[in-house]
């Protein structure tokens, strides 16, 4: 590649124009003005991002279906889903916060999982999925809604406020959360969008010649 | 100083918020759309100073009621209590759980100040198109865009106990009408984050302005 048909950036944070450069793998560049990271060089990233993302699909089905603890005082027992304690606050006349916990800690995610999905694997076979800049669109708008790790320590806070007067006895949803907390930074730490934009470019093109 | 920064938009060039490609925009068209991704392209993210600043604002004025208002109520046989965010953290740190009072004041007090204050300091400083430290500047926008996120901590604990304490008699939980107003302040002060253009912390370094 000469120097001439190198892509130009502009960083997203001082608007800086630069040449990107070629990186070693598990490199980043960042700006030289404002110091953002401008891109990565992911090894691997498409097959790492699907096999995480896959995994964390799977995990996720685990800690949504399965209760995250129970308690129990003198004989009765009371567990809990995250769906149900979404809907139990739908009941106390809590909708609204319902709601905020229902999308931020389920759809969000859940919606995340299904668009790297739906965009990596016809990638990995070499097919470029329809309409893919508006689900580009959706992780990218997503992102700081998914809010799994901040739930994740919600819950160990709630279980410490509970020991205090109660036997509490961990979920399966509980180890599946911790799981899908790091499966969930594993895939956003090997997605790399740049990569993904180039390689849909490319299969697009070469889908488009014969 | 030295010669300015070549910058995308002093050259007509515009980065695609979607996708990132730079592509030539040209300044009589009124609407551009980026070639790859076909987003709506923009020098400047339109309208961000006022939006924000709307943002901002609306997040002071519900800070109040989420602080001052109940957040939990807890009741037992033996007692009954209400707490606000503050007397919540309070009380975790008299009964010895004081690591857990500490992660709740960083989420729930420490974190949303934080961002309220940091968000109008940008706000104030672009519009009076200061030179001061931007990489500093721009520093703690990424910060705030960080850590915003974390105070939603407290609104899943007590969804998660005001589900699970439900025992008849013996025990409830309740979530009281500050939680409301807290998971609107965080909402809020995650759209006005999101809202706010770092570029225009730059931008005062240039000669030109930019809109659009």
């Amino acid at each position: 590649m000469t120097d001439h048909t190198r892509q130009l950036i502009a960083c997203h944070d001082c608007d800086l124009l630069q040449r990107d450069i070629q990186l070693n793998p598990g490199c980043y560049a960042s700006c030289p003005r404002c110091g953002a990271v401008l891109y990565r060089n992911a090894t691997d990233s498409v097959d790492r991002t699907l096999a995480y993302t896959l995994a964390a699909a799977m995990v996720f089905l685990g800690a949504n279906v399965f209760p995250i603890f129970s308690i129990e005082v003198q004989g009765d027992r009371s567990a809990i889903t995250l769906f149900g304690a979404v809907l139990s606050l739908w009941d106390q006349h809590m909708k609204s916060i319902s709601l905020l916990v229902f999308l931020t800690a389920m759809v969000a995610p859940a919606v995340e999982l299904i668009s790297i999905t739906y965009l990596l694997l016809p990638l990995k076979l070499g097919k470029v999925p329809p309409s893919y800049p508006l689900f580009m669109r959706v992780l990218q708008v997503l992102q700081p809604w998914g809010m799994v790790e901040v739930l994740m320590l919600g819950v160990l806070v709630s279980l410490v406020k509970l020991t205090n007067n109660f036997r509490v006895i961990p979920g399966m949803a509980l180890w599946s959360f911790a799981v899908l907390t790091l499966l969930l930074a594993a895939a956003a730490a090997s997605f790399n969008a740049r990569d993904v934009w180039a390689q849909l470019d490319a299969t697009w093109q070469g889908q488009a010649k014969p | 100083m030295t010669a300015p920064a070549p910058i995308a938009a002093s050259r007509g060039l515009c980065s695609c918020h979607v996708c990132q490609l730079v592509s030539r925009r040209d300044q009589r068209a009124q609407v551009a759309h980026c070639p790859r991704c076909g987003a709506r392209l923009h020098f400047r993210r339109p309208g961000s100073v006022q939006r924000c600043w709307a943002l901002i604002i609306a997040s002071y004025i519900l800070y109040i009621p989420a602080n001052a208002l109940v957040m939990m109520e807890t009741g037992s046989l033996i007692s009954y209590r209400k707490d606000t965010i503050v007397s919540g953290v309070v009380h975790l740190w008299r009964t010895g759980s004081w690591m857990i009072a500490v992660i709740v004041f960083v989420a729930s007090v420490a974190i949303p100040l934080l961002k309220l204050f940091s968000l109008t300091l940008l706000l104030i400083s672009v519009q009076r198109r200061s030179t001061w430290s931007p990489r500093q500047r721009t520093r703690l926008y990424r910060l705030v865009e960080a850590v915003g996120r974390w105070s939603m901590l407290d609104i899943y604990v007590v969804t998660l106990l005001a589900a699970l304490v439900q025992l008849g008699s013996m025990a409830t939980v309740k979530a009281g009408p500050a939680a409301v107003a807290f998971g609107a302040v965080v909402v809020l002060t995650m759209f006005a984050t999101m809202e706010f253009d770092p570029r225009l912390i730059w931008d005062p370094l240039q000669k030109e302005e930019f809109h659009d």
